[in-house]
């Protein structure tokens, strides 16, 4: 198995995707953070309706929140991309000769993009603290880096983009076509569950399904249920049952894609 | 005979849809030799290497190495090198990264790649990405891909396309070199002139089904010979051909004698005073039986006749 892993580190190191969507990701975050971050600290009173101290804290922890829902694309993307580019330029075909075993190259793959989507993550919550620390200690009410909450949010982030690109790699491991997969992660993503988290306004028993989809639970990692972040961004479940709701939805894209995709001839 | 190295397809069939692309086809590769695996385009080569190379299930039959199915190997990259499609390389990985990021399974050191590189003269495009390459360059770095693991069996899909003359020759010579050492090299081509000076044995396929399975040199002798003779009095050849009842075309290079070499032919028309501007024995038996072989699939026994 280590071979294996070896390999996969290799492939995705030696092209330049992994560092370009790293940039796009850092530039893209920090935009994002730095419009909010002005909008609420300089906009003060009038949009967080004067709340103090209390207040400050909050916004503090919606804004490090942020590379969750905002960026979460991001390591889906890299994640599937360790399966739809070596269809996309056929270099599945020497994968699989000099190591035939289907299963091993699907979970060394898996292990390698846990691991980029550890660095993604750590990145990711970096470039959203660089953004908006100086901005609340300097201009709002505190950066709130020393508070156990404030960690607690940096360490789901960095966990949930693990997830993420974990349930990246088994989706491109099942869609391995590389415009059909991105295609599909965007409009999932931007489209899909957000029309479905809004059922429950209309339809309320629905709030009981729609904290279980991906992205539902993927903010429960970040946040758990104790936190309120505000800006819609609610977290029905905890940290540890958005954990396993993610890792459910790894195993079985995982078994599907070993069972469907997998199996095909490679021509 | 090195039976590790030996590949045997038995009764091999893979249908996609309605199609039978490889129609029970059974044929045997022996060490030590070169043998061309040849057919026209579309008749199944390619499906077949990608059978016995694990990556596609056959419907019916099997494809071994040394006895045992590709997937169940114990190193398949040490055993078997294979170079498929020379276009199967990420565009943006140089040349060298696309050798190190198989050498940890193949189990080799990356100064193996190094050596690899320099020997297919790729060393100073190494760091290049694959994406400037020329089709000869990718041929090339599929071939280093190949012998990573030094593997007993070499398995080439159409190994000379886009490579030049020189490129040609040298991969020749490889090839004959490699079966000298006693390894087994398969190598596919839809042209048999193109292999003709390389193969020991040959196999034909059309449309899925073997044509013909045989070496070289009987392959060779079931092929017409024929003689190429042009003077300033064609009436009197075509006579000559008649009083010896051979089997006569004109062409445009002059007259095309079937069945004779050209001493007798020569002999003859000196012996008949007949003058003679050319006088050459042409092959062209051998090319023209593998078209007849491989485009008349359903009727595939039919060698060694005349047309």
């Amino acid at each position: 198995m280590i071979p294996a892993i070896h390999a996969e580190f290799r492939k995705v190191f030696t092209t330049r995707i992994w560092w370009l969507l790293t940039f796009v990701m850092i530039a893209y975050l920090g935009f994002i953070v730095l419009i909010m971050a002005a909008a609420f600290v300089l906009g003060g009173d009038e949009m967080t309706g004067g709340g103090g101290p209390q207040m400050g804290k909050q916004l503090a922890h919606m804004l490090y929140s942020l590379a969750g829902p905002i960026g979460y694309v991001f390591p889906l993307v890299i994640g599937s991309l360790l399966f739809t580019t070596e269809f996309r330029h056929k270099t599945i075909t020497s994968s699989l000769l000099v190591a035939p075993n289907r299963t091993n190259l699907l979970i060394g793959k898996i292990v390698v993009a846990a691991t980029v989507g550890l660095l993604y993550g750590i990145v990711a919550i970096g470039s959203v603290v660089a953004v908006a620390a100086p901005f609340l200690e300097i201009l709002g009410d505190g950066a709130f880096l020393g508070e156990k909450e404030t960690w607690e949010i940096f360490l789901g982030t960095v966990w949930v983009y693990v997830l993420w690109s974990m349930l990246g790699v088994v989706l491109g491991g099942l869609i391995v076509n590389q415009v059909a997969a991105i295609i599909i992660l965007l409009v999932m993503t931007q489209l899909v569950e957000p029309v479905l988290s809004l059922l429950p306004l209309f339809w309320e028993p629905a709030e009981h399904v729609v904290k279980f989809l991906p992205a539902a639970s993927g903010t429960s990692v970040i946040g758990g249920s104790s936190l309120d972040m505000g800006m819609g961004m609610s977290a029905e479940l905890g940290r540890i049952e958005g954990t396993f709701v993610l890792l459910a939805y790894v195993a079985v894209f995982a078994v599907a894609a070993r069972l469907i995709t997998l199996r095909r001839d490679i021509g | 005979m090195n039976q590790e190295a030996t590949i045997e397809i038995n009764s091999l069939t893979k249908q996609f849809g309605r199609v039978k692309a490889v129609d029970e086809l059974s044929f045997a590769v022996k060490p030590g030799r070169v043998t061309g695996f040849l057919g026209p385009n579309g008749s199944g080569k390619t499906t077949t290497l990608r059978m016995l190379l694990g990556l596609v299930n056959p419907t019916a039959g099997s494809a071994l190495i040394g006895g045992r199915p590709y997937v169940n190997l114990e190193n398949p990259g040490q055993v078997v090198g294979a170079a498929l499609e020379a276009s199967s390389f990420h565009p943006g990985r140089t040349g060298l990264d696309h050798l190190r990021v198989h050498t940890p399974q193949i189990g080799v050191s990356d100064d193996r790649c190094h050596e690899l590189l320099e020997f297919v003269g790729l060393s100073e495009s190494k760091n290049r990405r694959v994406a400037g390459y020329s089709m000869g360059m990718r041929q090339r770095l599929a071939l280093a891909f190949a012998l990573l693991g030094n593997p007993s069996v070499i398995v080439l899909d159409e190994p000379a396309n886009g490579l030049d003359p020189q490129g040609i020759a040298w991969l020749r010579n490889l090839l004959r070199h490699f079966a000298s050492e006693g390894r087994t090299v398969l190598v596919s081509s839809h042209v048999l002139t193109e292999v003709q000076h390389t193969v020991d044995d040959v196999v034909v396929i059309a449309r899925g089904k073997k044509v013909h399975a045989s070496s070289l040199a009987d392959l060779r002798k079931l092929a017409s010979r024929a003689v190429s003779v042009d003077g300033p009095n064609r009436a009197a050849i075509v006579q000559l051909a008649g009083d010896h009842q051979w089997n006569w075309k004109e062409t445009n290079t002059g007259i095309s004698i079937e069945n004779v070499d050209a001493a007798e032919v020569g002999a003859r028309a000196f012996a008949a005073n007949i003058e003679l501007h050319r006088l050459v024995d042409a092959e062209i038996g051998l090319e023209d039986m593998f078209l007849k072989m491989t485009s008349d699939a359903q009727a595939p026994v039919s060698l060694g006749g005349n047309a």
